[in-house]
C-alpha cells in the first residue's frame, strides 16, 4: 500500500483542483486581466490600457459614494446583527430565570428559535417583494398604513422610505439585519449549548447575575464563533447586491434615488451590463476583491484570542 | 421596464469568464486581454453584394437545411406572436429546424453567447435587461440591415421593404449611419386618462398646458390626484418633460440634445418648459407616494381612479389588461401645448421600438434577415396587433378586420391627426449614461429636492461629461 499512496492521493485531488482552478482561480485572474483593458463586454475586441481604469475610479464620484455606502454597511451590519443575535441566543439558552431548575432559556425558547430563523429560509426574491410591500410609498404600504393609522404620517404626505435619500440606506440595513439575525442566532445557540452547564452552575453558586455570566463566561467561550460570524457578515456587506438592486429605485440595478443607495456591486453591474464598460467594471470587482481579502485578514487578526479548551 | 429579475454577481462573472476561457483556449492571460481570438472571419462582408435582391421569393438565399434560432424578449408583448411568425418561416423552409427561445433577461442569457461568438440568428433585444445597441454596434456584432430594406416587400414585390415602413422606423434602427435593427413595434408616447372618469365628471381633455393646469386644479378639488407617475423609474416622467421641450424648442433642439450638445441646455425653450412643468410638483398635483412607486403600483392606482393622468407609451393598455376595469375607456392625450410651441398640439413622440437584430456572427444570417422580412407582412402585423394590442412599424399594417381595444384605437386616431408631426428622441438608445443622469435628476426634481434651474444645470453637466467620453 505504501507505494501507491501518492498516486492515490493525487488521483483523488486531481479533479477538484482542476475544477477549482478552472472555475474559481482562472476567472479571478481573468477579471484582473480584463480590468486593464477597455473591454466593452459585448465582443472580444479590446485594448490594453494599463491602470487607466483604476485612476478613473479615483476621480469617480459615484464610485466614491458607493464605496462609502459599502463601508457604512461593513461597520454597522456585523455589529448590529451580532449584538442582536447574541442577545437573543443568550436569552433563549441561558437567560431564563435561574430558580431551581438550573440553566435554561426563557419560556418558549424553541418556538422563538423557529420564528427568528424564519427569514433565513426566504429567498432574496421573496424578501424583495415582501419589503417592497412594507416600504411602499403610499397609504397601501404596510409601514405607511400603520404610521397613518397611528397618526404619525399622513395620507397626503406618506413616508418615502426607499425613495428618501436620507432613509434609504437605513431601510436597506434594517432588511439585511432582519434577514440575517436568525441564522446567527442559531449559530450562537449551537455553540452556547456546547458550553458545559457546570461552568454556569459554578458561576451561579458564586452569585453571578445574568449580565456577569454573559460577559465573563458566554462571550469569551463563544469568541471563535463570533469571529466567524463577523467575517461572513463583512462579506455580505461588501456585496448586498441582490437586495439593493431589487428594492431600491432606479431602472438598472437600483442604487437610487440619485445614487443614495449605490453600492460598488450595483454600480459594477450597471457599468458592466448597461454602460458597456466591462473593463471598468472588472476594475471595481478587483477593488471589492482586495477590500474583502484585507478585511478578512485584518478582522481575523484583530479578534485573535487564545483558544479556550473545555 | 424594471422587472425584478435577480442577479448573482458571481454567477454572471463565472459565466462570462467561463465563456472567455473557452474562447481564449489555452492562450495566456494577456492573449485573452488582447482579444484577438473572437471570430476573425467577418461574415458581415457578404454585405448587399452577396444577395440576389431581385428574387422576391428568397432574396437572401436561405438554405432550407439551415436551422434558425429565434430569441424573443418575453415582456409586455409576450412571445406567442413570434410562434406565428416562426410558422410562416417554416412554411417556406420546412427543412429548417426553428429553435424558439423566450426570456426576460436578454443580457444575462445572451452576453456570454455574443462573447463566445455564437449568438442566435434573430434577437428581440428589449426590456430592462436589453443588450445596449450602441455597445453592440460599436463592437461590430450586428448585421447591417440595408439588404433587408432593399429587398422586395412580400405582400407587393414591386415595392421595397423600406417604402412600407412607418416614419421613424429606419431612423430608430440607425446607429452611426447604419441601420442595425428593425424596431418592430410602433409606439406613441403621451399622457393617458380614463374616458369614463372624464365623462362622469364633465371634464374635457386639455389642449394647452394652461388648460391642463386649470383642469388639474378641478380634479384635485374632487379629491382625485391629478397626476401619477412611475416614480421608481423616472424614465416615464422624462417622457413628459422631454416631449414638452421638443414641442417648445422644435426638432433642431431635439437633435442638439440627442447629439449631447451642451449648449442646447441654454436654450430659453428649456427654461420655459421646466418652469411650466414644475407647476405639477409645486401645486401638489402628484398622487401622494407616486415618486416611489413602481410602474405596476402607480398604473394600478390610476386604473382604480386614484389619479387622472399618467404618462406612458402605448404598451400601457396591454400591460394593464388584467387591472383595467371593463368600462375604463382608456384614452391617449398628446403633451399639452405651451405658448410659442414650434410644433402643434397634435405632434407626438412616436417611434418604432422593440428592436429586432441579426447578429453579425449568427450562424444563419440569411435566415435571420428572411425572418424579419416575413414579420413585415400584413399577415404578421395583424397577428401581432391582435395578440399584443399594439401597432407595428408596417404602414397600414392593421386591416379593418382587426378589432382594437379603446386605448390602441385612440392611438390610431392620434397618429392620423399627427400626420408627419411625429418625433422621437434617440439619446436613450445612444447615450446610456446621459439618460441615467437625466433620470436621476428628474427623480430629484419630482421629489422637490432640486429646482428646475438645478435640473437644467445637471443635464448640461452630464451632456458635457458624456460628450467627450
Amino acid at each position: 500500500m505504501r507505494h501507491g499512496k501518492y498516486p492515490f492521493i493525487v488521483g483523488f485531488l486531481f479533479l477538484p483542483i482542476v475544477l477549482y482552478v478552472g472555475l474559481v482561480l482562472w476567472p479571478y485572474a481573468q477579471t484582473f486581466g480584463y480590468s486593464l483593458t477597455d473591454w466593452s463586454g459585448a465582443s472580444q475586441d479590446m485594448n490594453f490600457i494599463g491602470l487607466d481604469n483604476y485612476t478613473r475610479l479615483l476621480d469617480d464620484e459615484v464610485f466614491g459614494t458607493a464605496l462609502w455606502h459599502n463601508l457604512l454597511l461593513l461597520v454597522l451590519l456585523p455589529i448590529v446583527t451580532i449584538l442582536i443575535a447574541l442577545f437573543f441566543a443568550f436569552m433563549l439558552n441561558v437567560g431564563g430565570k435561574g430558580g431551581t431548575g438550573g440553566i435554561q432559556g426563557v419560556k418558549g425558547a424553541g418556538f422563538y428559535k423557529v420564528v427568528f430563523f424564519f427569514p433565513q429560509v426566504l429567498s432574496i426574491a421573496i424578501l424583495a417583494v415582501l419589503w417592497g410591500a412594507v416600504y411602499r410609498t403610499d397609504q397601501s404600504g404596510l409601514a405607511n398604513g400603520i404610521l397613518i393609522k397611528l397618526g404619525l404620517s399622513s395620507v397626503n404626505d406618506p413616508v418615502q422610505f426607499l425613495s428618501d435619500p436620507d432613509m434609504v440606506m437605513w431601510c436597506v440595513l434594517a432588511v439585511l439585519v432582519w434577514s440575517g439575525v436568525g441564522f446567527y442566532l442559531v449559530l450562537f445557540s449551537a455553540s452556547m449549548q456546547s458550553i458545559p452547564k457546570d461552568i454556569y452552575e459554578a458561576a451561579l453558586l458564586d452569585g453571578a447575575k445574568r449580565g456577569q455570566t454573559f460577559f465573563k463566561i458566554t462571550l469569551p467561550l463563544l469568541w471563535e464563533t463570533v469571529q466567524t460570524a463577523w467575517v461572513y457578515l463583512a462579506i455580505v456587506a461588501m456585496d448586498a447586491f441582490a437586495l439593493v438592486s431589487s428594492i431600491t429605485p432606479g431602472a438598472y440595478f437600483g442604487g437610487g434615488p440619485d445614487h443614495h443607495s449605490e453600492l460598488i456591486s450595483t454600480y459594477l453591474m450597471r457599468s458592466f451590463l448597461r454602460n458597456g464598460e466591462a473593463g471598468y467594471a472588472c476594475s471595481m470587482g478587483v477593488v471589492i476583491f482586495f477590500f474583502t481579502l484585507i478585511l478578512t485578514v485584518v478582522s481575523l487578526w484583530a479578534t485573535k484570542r487564545d483558544k479556550i479548551e473545555y | 421596464m424594471g422587472s425584478a429579475t435577480e442577479y448573482n454577481r458571481r454567477d454572471i462573472f463565472k459565466r462570462a469568464a467561463g465563456v472567455a476561457v473557452l474562447a481564449a483556449g489555452g492562450g495566456s492571460l494577456l492573449a485573452a486581454c488582447a482579444g484577438g481570438t473572437g471570430g476573425s472571419s467577418d461574415k458581415g462582408s457578404k454585405g448587399a453584394g452577396g444577395y440576389n435582391l431581385t428574387d422576391a421569393k428568397n432574396p437572401f438565399g436561405v438554405k432550407d437545411a439551415d436551422g434558425l434560432e429565434v430569441f424573443i424578449f418575453d415582456g409586455g408583448y409576450g412571445n406567442e406572436y413570434a410562434k406565428a411568425f416562426e410558422a410562416m418561416y417554416s412554411k417556406q423552409f420546412p427543412g429548417a429546424k426553428v429553435n424558439h427561445q423566450a426570456d426576460k433577461d436578454v443580457t444575462g442569457k445572451l452576453q456570454p453567447r455574443f462573447n463566445a461568438g455564437s449568438p442566435p440568428d434573430v434577437i428581440d433585444d428589449s426590456g430592462a435587461k436589453q443588450m445596449k445597441l450602441d455597445v453592440l454596434a460599436d463592437s461590430n456584432q450586428l448585421t447591417d440591415l440595408a439588404p433587408l430594406l432593399d429587398a422586395p416587400y412580400l405582400d407587393d414585390p414591386t415595392k421595397k421593404v423600406r417604402d412600407v415602413l412607418m416614419p421613424g422606423t429606419i431612423e430608430s434602427g440607425t446607429v452611426k449611419g447604419k441601420v442595425y435593427n428593425l424596431s418592430y413595434v410602433y409606439t406613441v408616447f403621451g399622457f393617458w386618462y380614463s374616458g369614463k372618469l372624464f365623462k362622469d365628471n364633465g371634464w374635457t381633455a386639455p389642449k394647452t398646458w394652461a388648460e391642463f393646469i386649470d383642469l388639474c386644479g378641478q380634479i384635485k378639488a374632487k379629491g382625485i390626484a391629478p397626476v401619477a407617475h412611475q416614480g421608481k423609474y423616472p424614465y416615464y416622467i422624462n417622457v413628459v418633460m422631454m416631449d414638452m421641450i421638443a414641442k417648445q424648442g422644435g426638432l433642431d433642439l431635439m437633435k442638439r440634445i440627442d447629439a449631447l450638445d451642451a449648449t442646447a441646455w441654454d436654450d430659453p425653450a428649456i427654461k420655459t418648459v421646466l418652469d411650466a412643468f414644475f407647476q405639477i410638483v409645486d401645486k401638489d398635483f402628484l398622487l401622494p407616494g407616486t415618486n416611489g412607486m413602481t410602474h405596476t403600483e402607480s398604473q394600478t392606482a390610476w386604473n382604480q381612479y386614484k389619479a387622472a393622468f399618467i404618462p406612458s407609451g402605448s404598451w400601457l393598455e396591454n400591460e394593464q389588461l388584467a387591472t383595467t376595469p371593463a368600462d375604463f375607456d382608456m384614452k391617449f392625450l398628446p403633451m399639452p401645448s405651451l405658448p410659442g410651441d414650434k410644433l402643434p398640439f397634435e405632434a407626438i413622440r412616436a417611434g418604432a421600438g422593440e428592436p429586432f437584430i441579426v447578429p453579425a456572427k449568427a450562424k444563419n444570417v440569411a435566415g435571420g434577415l428572411e425572418f424579419l422580412r416575413k414579420m413585415l407582412t400584413k399577415e404578421a402585423s395583424g397577428k401581432f396587433a391582435q395578440t399584443a394590442n399594439s401597432l407595428t412599424c408596417l404602414k397600414d399594417g392593421v386591416g379593418p378586420e382587426v378589432q382594437l381595444k379603446p386605448g390602441t384605437a385612440s392611438t390610431v386616431v392620434a397618429l392620423k391627426a399627427a400626420g408627419a408631426n411625429t418625433f422621437n428622441f434617440q439619446y436613450p438608445n445612444t447615450a446610456s449614461k446621459f439618460d441615467e443622469d437625466l433620470q436621476n435628476a428628474s427623480g430629484e426634481l419630482m421629489a422637490k429636492r432640486i429646482t428646475p434651474a438645478e435640473w437644467i444645470k445637471r443635464a448640461k453637466e452630464s451632456a458635457t461629461k458624456n460628450k467627450t467620453a
